[in-house]
């Protein structure tokens, strides 16, 4: 029982292990095509050789026989009989895909795509020049075992055999002791051993290591010949092997079936020496066997007390698999360890300061430690975004063939690490703006031959630190934005006023908008109009930023900006009458006293801010909240400036208190979720401190119809 | 005192596998993912059998067979490779190299243990 649960449990560390032996796989496929290079098609065939094993291994014969072929394929590739066509790479990546689902329909015990896998299976075939038939079973285990009914054949057998045994010099050298030997035949049947000892040579002439003795066993019994061959299996090559049948029933011919070591039945067993004495199987042993045997021990013996293992378990880099869940856990205990930390300081802030000097250091111990701790957590949850990255190399190919473009795709900073979440959510909208650099930026060779461009394009996506950020650039040098078309667009849709003048940037960041699509037929590649402005919004969700930049000719830019982490936060505390909230540094473009005759008062309420050329929306919070702010008047607080999606608002609060990191606590799984409330913290005094959301907050008041005022203002 | 294994192979699922058997009949299991570490490993420490896949990264199974019999250590130290039932030639191969003999993939606990105690 818990040797089947066991096993189900290596078996889900093969499913994962095949997974990535297919992305391996995959990215080895997709390099090929550039270069053929033998350590990579090595590679390649060495992931397919693990997943045809395991497979078989843990009795999954459908996956095992499936593989067998792309192993059969990549091995004649390796080997330089088969070349490495176009076509063949194409199939290979196919069946690279039909593998992973057979891999997820067996992990989920659902039925394979039988029709998918035969069609693959015949694209194989027919590539290594096969009939189309079958897929060449690979056995499993169970089958393995039936070896022995291999070598038997004949029906009856007879009552013993006689065996010739005359080894190679190295057999012991080999360690293929013949004891063993002869205790695996005594299991069979009833057995004697004579030493033949003619090939003795005379002492001076005796090397200590090598196997002089030649052996007649006589071993009675039933005893199917594929068992003999079983015992000798291993020193058969090079070896003089010869089995004759003995006893009282009639004696049989070797079995058809009979393997490799059916040697000619020659006289051979006339040739019993006279020399010949019987001896037992441990006397043999004393003769030949003890100078070898000291030899090894007292090396053994030398050597270094047993080491550590090598390596305990999986992994290239020396990495772990951690549950999310777990790291999640030991994340919100550093957050607690960090509230308590910051509780005590403000505590100690309030105390007699005499004996409060230990205390402080005591304290300031704390915080750095602490901070460190938090530093190294943090860090498991950092991933490369290579994880992000590597989808592209495949999807890339099958796009450009599907659209009958030249493209070259260049990846750098792959080893940028961002959170795991950021970085799961981050991948879709990464596909969209790939899918459509592709789609829409790059052109075929044929205009870009026109243009007087590389007929192939290239496509960059590019990962970086700056600041506090990570930043991933998606870059193509292909035809551009028409800037004059989006223009068009947007004012056929009322995005823009008729009169609106705006700049090169300002259009280009349109197709940002909802519903705005400039494809001019929609493809099933991209084209529907709703994407860019998911893209935007997945990635506001993000708290991160996004734009474009283009040049009409030479290709767009587009320059994505997120946050390392979303479980902390660089925020500022703010005050409005007894409530402090947060914002995000980030989002914070500056912060001013304001002037009584910059403010003017719009349609009713609504109250805009001059801030140099731009009228700006003032938000007052103690509005937004329902909160009673020290007072209502713009000149007696601060407008902090925000911005989110390219729109700028002012947020009117009482106060500025201090910056510091807060850990982000859920306000949706402790309470509800809040409109323009991204989530809550807990300060040092205990207080529950509320974050602005601010993407939500400038969303909410351009809604409210501030922002149309605003524009209309200016 | 319980013999010690060396086990090679680039599979942790195969790893995992043969670790689970081998522990389970008493044996002492030591691991490693390819070839070079396996004989990094070797070169300080001694075992009672080696068992070794063929297809590894870095140094194949073939390879570490050869080097671990020029080991004073090792030289007669029986050493199993693990092969796929089509490879007659990898067999060969192995035992030129000096291999003992070999485990046919696929196998089965039970297969294993039987093949180890021929050798232990």
């Amino acid at each position: 029982m818990t040797f089947d649960l066991e096993m189900a449990e290596i078996a889900k560390v093969f499913f994962q292990e095949s997974r990535e032996g297919l992305d391996v796989m995959e990215s080895g496929l997709l390099s090929l095509g550039a270069t053929a290079d033998s350590e990579n098609i090595n590679t390649i065939f060495r992931a397919a050789h693990s997943i045809k094993g395991g497979s078989a291994t843990f009795g999954f014969a459908e996956v095992a026989g499936f593989t067998h072929g792309v192993e059969t394929l990549l091995d004649e590739m390796r080997n330089g009989v088969r070349p490495v066509t176009a076509e063949a790479i194409q199939t290979l990546l196919q069946a690279c895909d039909c593998l992973r689902e057979m891999i997820a329909a067996t992990e989920a015990e659902q039925p394979l795509d039988q029709v998918r896998i035969a069609s693959l299976n015949g694209d194989i075939k027919h590539i290594l020049g096969e009939a189309i038939e079958a897929p060449a079973p690979v056995s499993t285990p169970a089958r393995a075992a039936g070896n022995e009914a291999a070598g038997t054949g004949a029906a009856s057998e007879p009552g013993g055999w006689r065996v010739r045994f005359e080894p190679v010099a190295d057999l012991l050298r080999l360690r293929n002791e013949p004891t063993r030997m002869f205790a695996e035949l005594r299991r069979l049947g009833a057995m004697v051993a004579h030493a033949d000892t003619s090939r003795l040579p005379l002492l001076d002439a005796l090397d200590s290591e090598s196997c002089y003795l030649s052996w007649n066993i006589d071993i009675t019994g039933q005893i199917p010949r594929g068992k003999l061959d079983e015992v000798f299996d291993w020193v058969d090559s090079g070896c003089r092997l010869e089995f004759t049948p003995t006893g009282a029933s009639a004696p049989v011919a070797p079995a058809p079936g009979a393997q490799a070591s059916a040697r000619p039945q020659a006289a051979a067993i006339d040739a019993w020496s006279a020399e010949t004495k019987a001896v037992s199987p441990t006397e043999t042993k004393a003769v030949a066997l003890t100078e070898a045997k000291a030899a090894a021990p007292a090396d053994a013996d030398r050597s270094a007390p047993a080491g550590a293992p090598v390596q305990k378990a999986a992994g290239d880099s020396g990495s772990i698999r951690v549950a999310t869940e777990k790291v999640d856990n030991i994340i919100n205990l550093v957050g607690e360890l960090l509230i308590t930390q910051s509780m005590l300081s403000s505590f100690a802030d309030g105390i007699d300061p005499n004996d409060l000097d230990r205390l402080r250091q005591g304290l300031s111990q704390l915080a750095r430690n602490t901070r460190e701790l938090q530093e190294s957590v943090m860090q498991i949850r950092m991933l490369p975004i290579s994880f992000a990255f590597n989808r592209f190399p495949r999807i890339v190919h099958d796009l450009s063939r599907k659209l009958a473009k030249k493209v070259e795709l260049k990846l750098s900073g792959e080893g940028t690490e961002l959170d795991k979440t950021v970085l799961e959510k981050i991948s879709d909208p990464l596909v969209h703006l790939v899918r459509n650099a592709l789609d829409h930026g790059l052109e075929i060779p044929e205009r870009r031959i026109a243009a007087g461009k590389q007929e192939t394009g290239t496509l960059e996506l590019a990962a970086f630190h700056e600041g506090g950020n990570i930043i991933i650039e998606v870059r193509d040098d292909g035809a551009g934005l028409n800037k004059a078309k989006i223009l068009q667009k947007a004012r056929e849709r009322a995005l823009v006023a008729p009169d609106q003048e705006l700049t090169d940037e300002q259009i280009d960041n349109l197709i940002f908008m909802p519903g705005f699509s400039t494809a001019e037929q929609i493809s099933d590649v991209s084209g529907r109009g709703v994407g860019m402005d998911v893209v935007r919004r997945n990635i506001n969700d993000l708290g991160g930023h996004v734009q474009i930049s283009s040049k009409e000719g030479l290709g767009s830019t587009i320059r994505i900006r997120l946050p390392l982490t979303l479980a902390i936060l660089d925020g500022q505390l703010v005050r409005v009458g007894k409530e402090i909230y947060i914002i995000s540094l980030l989002a914070i473009v500056e912060t001013i006293q304001v002037a009584r005759e910059r403010v003017n008062t719009l349609v009713g309420r609504t109250e805009v801010f001059r801030l140099r050329d731009e009228y700006l929306p003032v938000v007052k919070l103690c509005d937004q909240f329902g909160v009673e702010p020290d007072s209502r008047s713009a000149e007696d607080g601060l407008l902090v400036v925000l911005e989110a999606d390219g729109k700028r608002v002012g947020v009117l609060v009482d106060d500025l208190l201090a910056q510091q990191q807060v850990v982000i606590k859920s306000l949706e799984s402790n309470f509800k979720s809040v409109s323009g409330i991204a989530g809550a913290t807990i300060l040092g005094d205990g207080t529950v401190a509320l974050i602005i959301d601010v993407p939500g907050l400038i969303r909410s008041v351009v809604k409210q119809g501030v922002g149309a005022a605003a524009a209309h203002a200016a | 005192m319980s013999k010690k294994i060396l086990a090679v192979d680039d599979s942790a699922s195969m790893r995992q596998m043969v670790l689970f058997t081998l522990q389970g009949a008493g044996y002492e299991v030591v691991q490693a993912c390819d070839g070079v570490e396996a004989l990094e490993w070797a070169r300080q420490s001694a075992v009672d059998l080696v068992l070794t896949d063929v297809h590894m990264p870095r140094m194949d199974g073939i390879t570490l067979v050869r080097e671990l019999r020029g080991l004073l250590n090792y030289k007669f130290v029986p050493m199993l490779i693990l092969t796929t039932e089509s490879s007659q030639e990898k067999k060969m191969d192995g035992k030129r190299a000096g291999a003992t003999g070999w485990i046919v993939k696929p196998f089965n606990p039970p297969q294993l243990l039987a093949t180890v105690a021929r050798v232990l």
